[in-house]
């Protein structure tokens, strides 16, 4: 690995990003323009101040995902990966190269998701709205990192759109977005205690209403951090530089 | 600096499956430093899985495959062999520069070198366009160009004069000569029979074997031959394929 060559390859996915103005448009505003749905929906209930801190954890991590699931996949098969892998590349150089990138869109688009919400919307923190654009951040990055490993398991375009479904939606299920988890049937309330979304679910709604301490949210962002560094780790190593 | 004693390329009874055929069945060649060797052979004969076992980027059964003297694929040799693949592996969304300007960051390039490639692959008109707007022969020109940046030692060129008008093509040979001139060491692929008397030698491949490996001169004397397209027929039938098993596997 080489702090140059990782650099650069981030820098070159932002660009390449850059060129596309309308993509990143709809990173930023797609979001926001769901949340804003859900409180007009909700909007003569009480509803969307329980259930809205969950969905900024929700769209950045699905957008995440899929951005980066499909822009690593497309790498793959424009021929432009086997290239870069028989250049002097680290596979980290190449996995953290997009996880900055697409870390640093992460921080606008949760950034835009929290102020839409809070300001807009009115969705009521009564803890910090510092700490709840950390805990977004950190959830989009998660999507960005889990995106970066399934593409590494998809061989075509509809394979990696299949794995949306695969691995987002049973989080979003256990997440406690239906259910409250710990109404859960005992096994499935088990499992949504290693699911990484849930973390984030709790933190995000523990700073919304201010019912735990800045301790417990920073022991959630621990877990999904780890989540990260796991998801990058594995990414680098299933990415082979000779293929068959 | 150039040992021509030592080989750019030797490979040995090297055994290789591209996906789940079998494409090269103990194939043994060497590549000479400082000439332009010229793989010819139909589409589907290996060419392809052999250049990518030379780069390091193929799976490879058994066998040895030795580049400037270490084992293909060897961390060192990544910055001194320049590989491009038979599609462009461009960056459709980046202008030529901006294409160049990264992978010259990933091999340490310098800013002069970019200038130096870009008017080598007479790209100077098209640096500022996105590579996803120009035509087939452009495109495949800016992965020829990436291949250059840093002078490698080795070239291992898949077919990249495909789709590039005339005029170009002979252009494109004339940098290669005036590469090989310079001590590189270039392996250039290419289905076109005609291309190979622009070769210095000549590795004719059917079915994942070597038919011939000599100069074109000597090719064509040997099979008493007036053109390499004459000599290669002359050699199939020479070479029966073993088994038709093999044949179907080779063309697939």
């Amino acid at each position: 690995m080489n702090p140059r060559r990782t650099l650069a390859t981030a820098g070159r996915v932002l660009t390449q990003i850059r060129h596309d103005p309308r993509t990143i448009v709809l990173l930023l505003v797609v979001p926001s323009l769901l949340i804003g749905l859900l409180a007009w929906i909700f909007s003569d209930t009480p509803v969307f101040d329980t259930v809205g801190p969950a969905m900024i954890a929700l769209f950045p991590f699905i957008v995440m995902f899929l951005v980066t699931s499909i822009t690593t996949l497309r790498e793959r098969r424009t021929g432009t990966l086997e290239r870069l892998l028989s250049m002097p590349l680290g596979k980290g150089d190449f996995i953290l190269g997009y996880t900055l990138a697409f870390g640093l869109l992460a921080v606008l688009q949760s950034a835009v998701a929290v102020g839409y919400s809070v300001w807009v919307c009115g969705l009521t923190i009564t803890g910090s709205v510092w700490l709840l654009l950390a805990v977004a951040v950190a959830d989009a990055v998660l999507g960005t990192a889990l995106g970066l490993l399934a593409s590494a398991f998809a061989r075509t375009e509809f394979q990696v759109v299949q794995f949306m479904p695969a691995l987002v939606f049973p989080q979003i299920l256990l997440g406690g977005i239906f259910l409250p988890r710990d109404q859960l049937p005992d096994a499935l309330r088990a499992f949504s205690d290693w699911l990484p979304l849930s973390h984030a679910i709790d933190a995000l709604q523990a700073v919304a209403n201010d019912s735990q301490d800045a301790a417990y949210v920073g022991g959630e962002l621990l877990i999904i951090g780890a989540w990260i560094v796991g998801a990058v780790v594995l990414g680098s190593i299933t990415l082979r530089r000779r293929t068959p | 600096m150039v040992h021509k004693a030592a080989p750019a390329v030797v490979v040995r009874d090297l055994h290789a499956r591209r996906g789940k055929h079998p494409v090269l069945h103990g194939l043994s060649l060497t590549v000479p430093r400082g000439l332009v060797v010229g793989l010819i052979g139909p589409s589907g004969c290996g060419k392809t899985t052999l250049m990518r076992s030379i780069v390091g980027v193929q799976i490879v059964q058994s066998g040895e495959v030795t580049v400037l003297g270490r084992a293909a694929g060897t961390a060192s040799l990544r910055g001194r062999v320049g590989y491009v693949t038979q599609d462009a592996s461009v960056y459709e969304d980046l202008t030529v520069r901006q294409n160049l300007a990264y992978f010259a960051a990933v091999l340490g390039a310098t800013r002069d070198d970019i200038d130096r490639v870009i008017e080598a692959t007479d790209l100077a008109a098209n640096a500022g366009q996105l590579a996803g707007s120009l035509s087939g022969g452009q495109r495949s020109r800016v992965s020829l160009a990436g291949a250059l940046l840093g002078s490698p030692e080795l070239l291992v060129l898949d077919e990249p004069t495909v789709g590039l008008d005339p005029v170009l093509r002979v252009e494109l040979w004339a940098l290669f000569h005036r590469l090989a001139a310079t001590g590189t060491s270039l392996l250039v692929s290419s289905h076109v029979m005609d291309e190979a008397s622009r070769c210095d030698r000549l590795l004719l491949m059917r079915h994942g074997e070597v038919l011939a490996d000599d100069t074109p001169a000597g090719l064509l004397s040997a099979t008493r031959t007036r053109d390499v397209e004459a000599a290669f027929l002359a050699l199939i039938a020479a070479h029966p394929s073993p088994d038709p098993a093999a044949r179907e596997a080779g063309d697939a």
